[in-house]
């Protein structure tokens, strides 16, 4: 445990101090500019002061965000204020149900169409080439088509948003369960023909538990890809509400503190979404007997 | 004495079609396996032993001259579950504990639950792996695995017992246990073998017939019926009668250029 903190305090450690340091050079010509116009001559201890806690400074010092961080969250949820709307913790819950229906689409389409593709060689010729092009359109030229489309029959909100981000993680799951699936040897194969078993006794005792370890690391690339899916389906909309907005709303009004903190709290989500998948996968691994 | 037979094949003939050209794995290939017979079939790689034992369970298929297993054609006996095909590999699924794994045939052929635990433990003992059951093919050695792919072979009790180099990858003392082991199963259960191997030593003590194999095209160069009793001790391998029938096994592989190259 020690060995691998160690190295990790270090990096975060050299990662702030870079921060710091940028945040110095980024902001001190509007510091400067701002003395200059008072007539002031600033010493090298007051450049550093003003540069780390401007209101809207190019780049945000760390404690800045982390303050911006804690009142939007932490602070409101203690005042019973969680689901206003100026907390990060509603913007994140819209963010998030929107990534979960996504996600749960995306890889659901994923593991059929990746089951089609091991099973019918028609599916295997003509599936995969479209999915691999589907990823090399940028979502954001598609995203704002997907959401005018789908609003001109009626359908706006969450699914809109959940649709995008389905369209970006159901790719990771269709490469990842077409090896798992085919992951089995041919001896393993043959064994299975000895005993006279058919297609579907074949999927279900070799060909899906086989696949179990590609289907983690899938779903793992395929959360992050829901979230992105999610955010980058409020940027186009104009939406109000979800991590996205905020960023957008902060990028409008030059409030860069605000958008580093949405940014943050993406990240914190992310890595505890794909925490979870870890720990579940960790659990089913376990239970399946798997060499630990 | 019809009636006794398992295996017939009659001028058997396989040729893959590769990029390289026509490879002849078998061609004119005869024999007879009575039942009861523990079969072994030696030569060197590519000349066709492997081929033939598959095509006895139906995983290829000849493209000249016939072959029967217990009077039926080979597709016709698989679904009869007339045979238990042992792989090099013990290839056991790792998310199996062993019963588990033992159990896998029995589930697809649609053994009702009360039989199926009855089979497990009948081969468990079979093969003296009675209380590993729960145990985890990662938590047994090698030998243990092949054991517990065997038992897994004669779960469902077929009469014929198909192993392709099933101790190839394990070390002599483990597989001199193991021959011994499976000496004794074919003594008290009168299956009919049929064996792979690259062993002399292996095939002329096992045996009570051993098929010599050449390559290019793989056919057959010497059918030696053993003399040896049917109960085999280990040092049997030091007497003057074993010692002769290795000499013979090695002259028809001389004999077929097997190791020309």
């Amino acid at each position: 445990m020690m060995r691998s903190v160690l190295p990790i305090l270090t990096v975060v450690t050299a990662l702030v101090l870079l921060w710091y340091g940028a945040a110095i050079s980024m902001n001190s010509k509007w510091a400067q500019d701002q003395a200059a116009r008072a007539g002031l001559d600033l010493s090298f201890t007051e450049l550093v002061a003003d540069t780390w806690s401007q209101d809207r400074p190019r780049l945000p010092a760390p404690h800045q965000v982390v303050q911006e961080l804690w009142k939007s969250t932490g602070e409101m949820a203690l005042k019973g204020r969680a689901f206003s709307k100026r907390s990060l913790i509603f913007h994140g819950w819209i963010t998030l149900s929107a990534t979960m229906l996504g996600f749960v689409i995306g890889t659901g389409a994923g593991i059929l169409l990746a089951v089609g593709i091991v099973h019918y060689r028609v599916m295997d010729m003509s599936v995969m080439p479209w999915a691999i092009a589907s990823q090399t359109i940028p979502i954001i030229a598609i995203a704002p088509m997907i959401i005018v489309v789908l609003n001109s029959i009626g359908i706006q909100g969450l699914v809109p948003k959940a649709i995008i981000s389905a369209y970006l993680s159901f790719f990771p799951v269709v490469v990842g369960m077409v090896k798992g699936l085919r992951s089995p040897s041919i001896d393993q194969l043959d064994l299975l023909r000895t005993y006279n078993a058919g297609t579907g006794a074949t999927f279900w005792k070799l060909r899906l538990p086989s696949s179990m370890p590609y289907l983690f690391t899938s779903l793992k690339i395929g959360m992050a890809a829901s979230l992105v899916g999610a955010i980058v389906g409020e940027l186009p909309t104009g939406a109000i509400r979800g991590l996205g907005a905020r960023m957008l709303t902060g990028s409008y009004y030059g409030q860069t503190i605000q958008i580093w903190s949405a940014l943050i709290a993406a990240a914190i989500l992310a890595a505890l979404l794909v925490g979870t998948i870890g720990l579940i996968q960790r659990a089913t691994l376990k239970r399946m007997g798997m060499q630990p | 004495m019809r009636n006794s037979s398992v295996i017939e094949a009659k001028d058997l003939n396989l040729t893959f079609e590769t990029n390289d050209g026509p490879v002849h794995a078998l061609k004119g290939v005869t024999l007879t396996i009575d039942k009861g017979d523990f079969v072994s079939f030696i030569g060197p790689s590519g000349c066709g032993k492997t081929t033939f034992l598959r095509v006895v369970a139906a995983l290829e298929h000849p493209t000249g001259g016939s072959i029967t297993v217990n009077g039926m054609t080979p597709d016709e006996a698989r679904r009869q579950r007339a045979y238990g095909y042992v792989f090099q590999a013990a290839g056991l699924y790792p998310w199996r504990t062993i019963r588990g794994n033992i159990r896998l045939p029995l589930e697809i052929m649609g053994f009702p639950k009360a039989e199926q635990e009855a089979q497990i433990d009948r081969v468990l003992d079979l093969v003296e792996l009675r209380g590993f059951g729960k145990k985890y093919p990662w938590q047994l050695s090698g030998g243990m695995q092949q054991r517990a792919s065997i038992a897994r072979a004669l779960a469902f009790d077929a009469d014929l017992l198909l192993m392709d180099e099933p101790f190839g990858a394990l070390d002599e003392i483990v597989r001199d246990h193991l021959n011994e082991q499976l000496l004794h199963l074919w003594g008290s259960t009168n299956k009919t073998i049929g064996f792979v191997t690259h062993s002399i030593p292996e095939a002329v003590y096992l045996s009570t017939k051993i098929v010599v194999m050449s390559p290019r095209p793989g056919r057959i160069t010497d059918v030696i019926e053993s003399t040896l009793p049917r109960e085999r001790p280990l040092d049997i391998r030091d007497t003057p009668e074993f010692l002769e029938i290795a000499h013979r096994v090695r002259e028809g592989l001389r004999a077929g250029h097997a190791y020309d190259d």
